[in-house]
């Protein structure tokens, strides 16, 4: 395979955008124009990285690496299977269109702001590419900054209260997936996460490093009962950094699972599975109530987040009892890809969820439910468009929403019917939230005044709008051309999991 | 002879093709184009797939069954799209596309005045594309995609003119509950997936004939084993309960005549809520292995046929009677499915497409003469006005309460011989139920077709005056009264006609003559339709015999009743209702189950997200890092400082930590490397 510089490329060309518009981006149209082009050129050239895998090659492509901290054996590597690449093209999509969508939203220190989303662009595909642990760990830190900024400077009232939050939260898991880091760097010697899978641990060893990783992890998903930071943050942050938050950086926890604790530490994993599998379950159940009652707009699409994102991490750990105790590696496989298609549409379906209540907030500036009503009426491809969103957001089939939690309920079943049972209530309280609230706030007769005169939609909402919902139909009309993409690498974790380190 | 694939991908492309033009095109290309070109989609799907019918029943094609392309491959499981069409798919392609065209140009006129004719005329579209899609299916990924996207253009149609309150919550109610019937539905999908090996019906089918799979069991409770087929079929019938509103989950579908009556006639009368016996039978071979799951079955239709028809006796408006009705019927259907006369319970879905989409279109010009007022107790004496209609519905009323010659004379006979043969648990209720279940029709069919049509005249007409404008005193008319026009009355005669005449040739073969082949599948020791075979003699012999038989005068008993009472005494209905008030109430509000999931679903549900909400996540979660919040509160105080009015410095102070972290572990790792 030919030396390929393509991920460096992904992640420092925004970077060096970022820097650029912060130089150059005096004028406010001037810094969206050059965001745009850059945001635009990283998304075109992550194209190459999907059509370019080769999903009869090796399982890692695009593979670079070049010597970092001499003395630590760390190293500048970078490398993508199918699931980094489904990632890191869903990253890219979503800043093109943040970018665009956030074009007459933020009026204040445009620059800045630009320039944070395309830092947060770059870091973000680093984290997805990196194949060396402390490479990853870096990025996985870095990309707290941009998210800070955005909701520290374009926030709403209570925006130091949900940053701080946000960072304790969010500092307190990753300091152990530190700790977790450098123990498995003085065990190896290495940080190459190649390494890592292939080192031999006790159980004792493992199950201590499975929980450091939860820790890291769990809430980032957010995974319940760590998930309490994520309304809050939503709640402040601007649309451009919610909808980053929900469709990409969320995605980080689920990736930190399949990538670090399956091959890592599967034997502890198969052993606290059923914890995992139970908070996720519990996630669903729970998380699927509390939406339900939510006053907020924003309060309550986190909340669904929260729910969905619990596919993910079921679709994950019920492999591990599929794969070493029912002798049964398809279903396995069925679970983690059911998992990271959960995670592609979430991308999609919780974006454009996040971006319609910015047009919302945008005309009304208020996120109350109450304060909405028969938005349909005034605009009608609105309308169109949250109902679609609203489908997709409670699984309904020929949407990206259906795929995953699909094929995670198929898996389910076929590790304990009873696990599928709890989780295909998300089908009644999936709808429940989605369309008690699309009936609050597109049906029914005109509320008020303020919500008559909302303007239909601008060119530009259309556009975002539109290719979220392109998206959203395209995964769920031919989702094979996803798993297509990821089949080698699910199956290359499915196969480690087998393999039992103790 | 093989069929087609492009025929078969032209019959389910043509209504999609309208759907999208007519909905993302409606205001470029307009109003008569949307309907021109959506019923152009239906038609051509109307005429292929009778070409279908005929080249598969009598032009000896073969079953066609082929996958169109792969959903998703992994590893061993797969999920296609993919046709299957024998004998059964090609009579429900017929019954879907000829009443979706029905009901097309019917909408012309029902919806002329509507701001939403467009809107509407895609939706319906859709609606055909959905459920062909539903229909052809040869495996259950696509079962299912059907089956959710026809319930997601009912919830579409349902809450059609959102202004309204009412048809808002009717849609949202419509959906959550098919969910709790698709909550099963899905979890009967893996099971089947799981145990039979495939998503594919003919793998799933084949693996259902081996006995080690079939007799398999497991514990779901420790110490009661079942067995796998009849977990299976519970839970796909679960799914058919809420698609076709069998008791518990029937409360949707009467709320969902808040929906414009075409969609009532198409969707909620002949097509969708019959998708839960289609796919029934469909599955007969795997509920022929569970006596315990089709038990369950027979239970549940006999419930869902007397006690929703028992509702239908005291409503005033005139769609819900007819919605009443539907309710009734599908649990006659489903009572031929329990008793393993899966054919009966099709023929029956076939007849019934005919007479009671005539029923709810005729109930629509009625509608449509009265401005859209819908209560009975303002008709009456119709008869002269709108001879057209009020013929057309005396004719499918008839086929309703299945008088000897008639449509549903021939399918509701054979039900009731089906259940009095059979030998399955349930089936002595159950023959009480359909039993008494004939004489509640046709007490509701006739008090319906007096209250509107005949008797005196209960609303007044006020000529002149004001302009034409839709906002009456009840009961009050600008004008008399009039027919509908033809694009109203033409499809009523359209299918007035099968619903007279279609069960002549056809139960013979249908019912008596293995005409399904293979496409259902019945163990002969279940098989009550063969024993009837042998006293079966003709048609003719059977309207004869039907005039001998107790349905028959149990059906005239309800005729003399309602008579007596809606055409000649109508005080006795009021003090039948004042003498006998507790079982009145007890059916004005419908047993109270509508209270009932209200208070325990929609308030339990509720009260249960507000106390997670506070109890668990704001008291417990947020309580437990409190030692966090009150640094937070700390913190806040130095943060507030710190930032004075600059979050740069914030950012700055984060990259400078990050920094130092790393500096520091860098040097940490240094020293213990070294």
């Amino acid at each position: 395979m030919p030396a390929s510089h393509l991920l460096s490329l992904l992640i420092w060309l925004p970077i060096v955008g970022a820097i650029l518009v912060l130089v150059f981006g005096r004028q406010a149209q001037t810094a969206r124009w050059l965001a745009l082009g850059f945001a635009a050129a990283t998304f075109v050239l992550s194209i190459p990285l999907w059509t370019g895998y080769d999903t009869g090659g090796p399982v890692m492509q695009f593979v670079e690496s070049l010597p970092w901290i001499n003395a630590l054996h760390a190293n500048y590597a970078l490398g993508a299977d199918g699931i980094s690449v489904a990632l890191i093209v869903l990253t890219t999509l979503a800043h093109l269109l943040v970018v665009i969508g956030s074009w007459g939203q933020i009026k204040d220190r445009v620059p800045l702001f630009m320039a944070a989303l395309l830092g947060m662009e770059g870091v973000l595909v680093g984290v997805f590419a990196a194949t060396d642990a402390l490479l990853f760990y870096v990025f996985f830190e870095a990309m707290l900054i941009p998210m800070f900024i955005m909701i520290g400077v374009w926030g709403g009232p209570r925006r130091i209260y949900a940053t701080l939050k946000f960072f304790i939260y969010t500092f307190f898991g990753s300091i152990f997936m530190l700790i977790a880091l450098i123990y498995l760097h003085l065990k190896t010697g290495e940080f190459s996460l190649a390494s890592f899978a292939s080192a031999s641990l006790s159980s004792k060893e493992q199950a201590w490093l499975f929980f450091a990783f939860v820790a890291g992890f769990a809430i980032k998903v957010p995974m319940w009962p760590v998930h309490t930071w994520l309304p809050d943050a939503h709640v402040e942050a601007p649309t451009g950094g919610s909808i980053i938050l929900a469709a990409i950086m969320l995605k980080v926890g689920g990736y930190g699972f399949i990538r670090f604790s399956l091959p890592i530490t599967p034997d502890a994993s198969l052993e606290y599975a059923w914890v995992m599998i139970a908070a996720s379950l519990i996630a669903i159940v729970y998380i699927g109530h509390v939406a339900l009652v939510q006053p907020d707009l924003k309060k309550l699409i986190a909340y669904s987040s929260v729910a969905h994102m619990a596919f993910v991490t079921l679709g994950t750990f019920i492999a591990l009892a599929l794969v070493r105790e029912a002798g049964n590696p398809a279903g396995a496989r069925l679970g983690i890809q059911g998992a990271m298609v959960q995670m592609i549409s979430h991308g999609f379906v919780s974006g454009a969820l996040f971006a319609c209540i910015g047009i919302m907030y945008e005309r009304m500036h208020t996120r109350l439910i109450k304060d909405y009503g028969g938005i349909g009426h005034v605009m009608p491809w609105f309308g169109v468009f949250w109902v679609l969103f609203a489908m997709a957001n409670c699984g309904l089939p020929g949407t990206s929403g259906f795929v995953g939690e699909f094929m995670v309920i198929l898996a389910s079943f076929q590790t304990k019917p009873l696990i599928a049972f709890i989780a295909a209530y998300t089908l009644i309280i999936g709808a429940a939230y989605s369309l008690w609230l699309v009936k609050r706030i597109i049906y029914g007769p005109v509320a008020n005044d303020h919500v008559a005169a909302m303007r239909p939609l601008d060119a530009r909402e259309w556009i975002v709008l539109a290719v979220f919902a392109l998206g959203v139909l395209a995964v769920g009309v031919y989702p094979k051309f996803l798993t297509d993409l990821m089949e080698p690498a699910v199956q290359q974790i499915v196969t480690q999991l087998g393999q039992a380190k103790v | 002879m093989i069929l087609s694939t492009t025929v078969l991908l032209l019959i389910v492309l043509a209504p999609l093709f309208g759907a999208v033009v007519a909905g993302l095109l409606r205001n470029v290309i307009g109003r008569a184009a949307s309907a021109g070109v959506t019923i152009l989609g239906v038609a051509v799907s109307c005429a292929l797939s009778l070409l279908v019918f005929y080249q598969l029943v009598w032009g000896g094609a073969a079953t066609y069954n082929h996958n169109i392309y792969t959903w998703f491959e992994v590893g061993p499981v797969s999920a296609h799209i993919g046709f299957l069409v024998d004998r059964l798919t090609a009579m429900m392609m017929v019954v879907v596309t000829f009443v979706s065209l029905m009901v097309h140009i019917y909408t012309i006129g029902y919806m002329a005045d509507d701001k939403g004719f467009s809107r509407f005329f895609s939706h319906i579209a859709l609606f055909t594309f959905s459920m062909l899609m539903l229909v052809m299916s040869n495996n259950f990924l696509q079962l299912f995609v059907g089956w959710e996207l026809v319930g997601l253009v009912s919830y579409l149609l349902i809450g059609f003119w959102f202004e309204r309150p009412s048809a808002v919550y009717a849609s949202l109610k419509a959906f959550v509950v098919n969910r709790v019937g698709d909550f099963g539905f899905i979890l009967g999908i893996a099971g089947a997936l799981y145990w039979f090996g495939s998503l594919d019906y003919a793998n799933v089918f084949a693996a259902a004939k081996l006995p080690s799979v079939a007799g398999r069991t497991v514990e779901i409770f420790a110490g009661h084993p079942w067995s796998v087929a009849t977990i299976v079929c519970i839970c796909l019938f679960v799914g058919a309960m809420g698609k076709s509103a069998q008791a518990p989950l029937h409360v949707w579908l009467p709320d969902s005549m808040e929906g414009p009556t075409p969609i009532s006639a198409l969707i909620h009368a002949a097509t969708m809520v019959t998708a839960g016996i289609f796919m029934v039978a469909r599955m007969s071979p795997l509920f022929e292995l569970s006596e315990t799951a089709l038990s369950f079955v027979l239970f549940i239709g006999a419930t869902t046929a007397l006690f929703t028809g028992l509702i239908g006796i005291v409503q005033n408006d005139i769609k819900r009677v007819v919605a009443y009705s539907t309710l009734s019927q599908l649990g006659y259907m489903t009572v031929a499915l329990g008793v393993s006369a899966y054919a009966g319970g099709v023929y029956h879905l076939m007849t019934h497409a005919f007479f009671k989409a005539l029923l709810f279109l005729g109930a629509g010009s009625v509608i449509i003469a009265m401005h859209h007022d819908q209560d009975m107790r303002r008709m009456g004496g119709l008869a002269k006005y709108m001879p057209i209609t009020c013929i057309t519905m005396w004719l499918g009323s008839l086929a309703l309460v299945a008088a000897p010659g008639f449509a549903g004379f021939f399918s509701k006979d054979a039900i009731i011989e089906a259940v009095a043969e059979s030998h399955r648990a349930f089936s002595g209720y159950a023959y009480f139920c359909v039993m008494a279940g004939v004489f509640v029709t046709s007490l509701y069919s006739f008090r319906l077709l007096y209250m509107t049509f005949h008797g005196k005249e209960r609303f007044v007409v006020e000529q002149g005056g004001h302009g034409h404008h839709h906002h009456h005193e009840p009961g009050h008319l600008d004008h008399p009264p009039r027919e509908s026009p033809w694009v109203v009355t033409v499809p009523l005669i359209l299918l007035a006609i099968p619903s007279v005449v279609i069960g002549w040739n056809t139960v013979g073969p249908a019912l008596f003559g293995g005409w399904f082949g293979g496409s259902i599948q019945v163990l002969p020791r279940n098989d009550v339709l063969a024993e009837l075979a042998h006293g079966f003699h003709g048609p003719l012999a059977s309207v004869l015999h039907g005039f001998t038989q107790w349905p028959f005068w149990i059906s005239l008993a309800g005729f003399v009743v309602a008579t007596w009472i809606w055409l000649y005494q109508p005080s006795i209905a009021d003090k039948a209702a004042k003498a006998l008030r507790p079982l009145y109430n007890m059916l004005v509000n419908k047993y109270w189950v509508d209270d009932l999931y209200r208070a325990l679903f929609v308030g339990g549900g509720q009260a249960l997200g507000r106390g997670l909400w506070k109890g668990g996540d704001a008291a417990v979660i947020d309580g437990a890092i409190n030692g966090s919040s009150a640094l937070v509160d700390r913190t806040a105080g130095v943060v507030r400082w710190v930032q004075s009015g600059y979050l740069y410095h914030y950012a700055f102070a984060m990259i400078l930590g990050l920094i130092l972290l790393l500096g520091g572990l860098w040097w940490t790792l240094a020293h213990a490397v070294a």
